[in-house]
């Protein structure tokens, strides 16, 4: 164990005394923000999706709309999360002449391609949603979109939170590959951690630990909201 | 109020209403009966467009609501409705069950009427002193909408008994209750008329007559109602007329002394010798 000892001797003086844990930080709130950011941007997308997918098709405008987010899904769904980061980075910046810090362009390529992994999540939570719920609120004079958006959503959100969750906890671990953009995460900060001391054994079991913990943390914090939303339920 | 005039629906080839005419006056206490797949429900539901008619007019107070154009929803807001399967909103207690239309509808208007306003102040600025507009008056506020809502609200649960439930949520409700809450809904909204869709279909036998009872209250009190229903007892009780549907058409439609004493119709003379 005294080799064991050694390592840690190591890491720790690369995290505290060569400023490893200020990049670990950094990273630690890229990812965070990347994955809260790309979720919230994801639901948001993917509520608007669902909303199109069931909307009744006997007009056009729906159905083109359809099309549109068929088409949507389709790509995001059909090509790896790596591909679109990279594509988004070096091929439509360049093009469209933007420049957004990688950070930014992570945020929305994880935001674009959860959205379309959401909308079918969303999208099985308002089917699960009895119809009578609709027909009630229409028959009072709501409209369409104020029953979905008072009644039906809330009631889909409810029964959907734990695979909204999974998403989430996803988004938390794929976001390891935002160093294709240059962008620091965790691996990177602990990748410069490991360089710094020549030794990799330490930083990267920290780096898992840190992982498993933010997972927990966030299985825990979902599971309460559950429970605060299954208040109108009684299962308990 | 209500004049149907030869309304049809079919469900892709499927024709289940095939050219109804009725007219409903003010007062009127209808029930439909008819065997099931007899095109009832669907009629009641094409009467507030829960079902768009393929063909015909309804003409509710002066407008024909069969018309696309026509924003429904303003419509509805006068013709409640209540469910076979009540359809409380589970996401919200019963009290803002009963509150959710009023409120939101309330606001919806104030919000126009201010947006009116607005539009009203920036063109007065173009017009010369002597022509400038009036604005809209406003004389009502979110905090009062929803005040006036709840207590309205709480005074329609008083009625039924059930305001020691205000603050539950449906899922706790006996059928029965979740029934009346529902009607009490359908009574927020002040409506000139209610129809209901098998109001005690999905009920235990020994809740039927509670939700019965209320309704006879309403029928006292000169409520509009348009009535599906298998409960014959109620219909001979209570309607000033009913309907016998079978095939999309209706077959008879005659008080109910009349309808049950005498009926001329073959087909409704074999449906009551099996039901009565």
């Amino acid at each position: 164990m005294g080799d064991f000892s050694k390592k840690v001797d190591a890491f720790l003086d690369a995290f505290i005394n060569q400023n490893g844990y200020a990049k670990v930080l950094e990273g630690l709130q890229n990812t965070l923000l990347i994955a809260v950011l790309g979720l919230v941007i994801g639901i948001l997308i993917g509520t608007v999706i669902a909303i199109v997918r069931v909307l009744p098709k006997y007009k056009v405008l729906p159905r083109v709309l359809n099309g549109i987010c068929s088409f949507y899904v389709g790509l995001f769904r059909g090509t790896p999360i790596v591909v679109q980061l990279l594509v988004f980075y070096y091929v439509m910046l360049p093009l469209l002449g933007l420049r957004i810090s990688s950070v930014n362009v992570a945020i929305i390529v994880f935001g674009l391609n959860s959205g379309a992994y959401i909308s079918e999540i969303m999208r099985s939570g308002i089917l699960s949603v009895d119809h009578g719920q609709m027909e009630a609120g229409r028959a009072v004079g709501l409209s369409y979109w104020t029953t979905m958006l008072k009644i039906v959503i809330p009631q889909a959100v409810k029964n959907i939170l734990p695979t909204l969750g999974n998403e989430f906890i996803a988004l938390i671990k794929e976001t390891s590959v935002v160093s294709f953009v240059g962008a620091t995460d965790l691996y990177i900060a602990f990748n410069m951690i490991g360089s710094n001391s020549y030794e990799f054994m330490v930083p990267y079991l920290v780096m898992a630990l840190i992982y498993i913990v933010l997972v927990l943390l966030i299985s825990l914090g979902i599971k309460i909201m559950e429970r605060s939303l299954r208040k109108s339920d009684r299962r308990h | 109020m209500i004049d149907v005039i030869n309304l049809q629906k079919s469900f892709g080839s499927n024709q289940v209403l095939k050219g109804i005419d009725i007219k409903i006056e003010k007062g009127d206490i209808m029930c439909v009966i008819g065997p099931s797949g007899s095109g009832k429900s669907t009629f009641l539901r094409c009467l507030n467009c829960m079902e768009d008619p393929t063909g015909g007019q309804i003409i509710f107070n002066g407008v024909d609501i069969a018309d696309f154009k026509v924003d429904i929803n303003i419509h509805r807001r006068h013709m409640g409705m209540v469910f076979q399967h009540f359809n409380l909103f589970n996401n919200k207690t019963v009290i803002q069950n009963i509150m959710l239309a009023p409120v939101l509808v309330g606001l919806q208007d104030l919000k126009k009427a201010k947006r009116q306003n607005s539009f009203i102040k920036l063109t007065n600025l173009l017009r010369s002193s002597k022509m400038k507009k009036d604005l809209v008056a406003i004389t009502t506020s979110k905090a009062e909408i929803k005040q006036q809502a709840k207590e309205n609200a709480m005074a329609l649960l008083n009625r039924i008994g059930l305001a020691d439930k205000a603050d539950v949520y449906p899922s706790t409700l006996s059928g029965g209750q979740k029934q009346r809450v529902a009607i009490v809904r359908a009574l927020a909204m002040n409506p000139d008329v209610i129809l209901f869709d098998e109001p005690t279909s999905a009920l235990d036998p020994e809740m039927v007559g509670e939700v019965l009872d209320l309704m006879k209250q309403l029928a006292k009190e000169g409520m509009t109602m348009i009535i599906v229903t298998h409960e014959m007892g109620f219909a001979r009780e209570v309607a000033n007329r009913v309907l016998f549907i079978d095939d999309g058409q209706i077959l008879e439609s005659a008080p109910p002394a009349e309808f049950f004493g005498n009926p001329k119709n073959p087909r409704l003379k074999e449906f009551l010798s099996k039901v009565l």
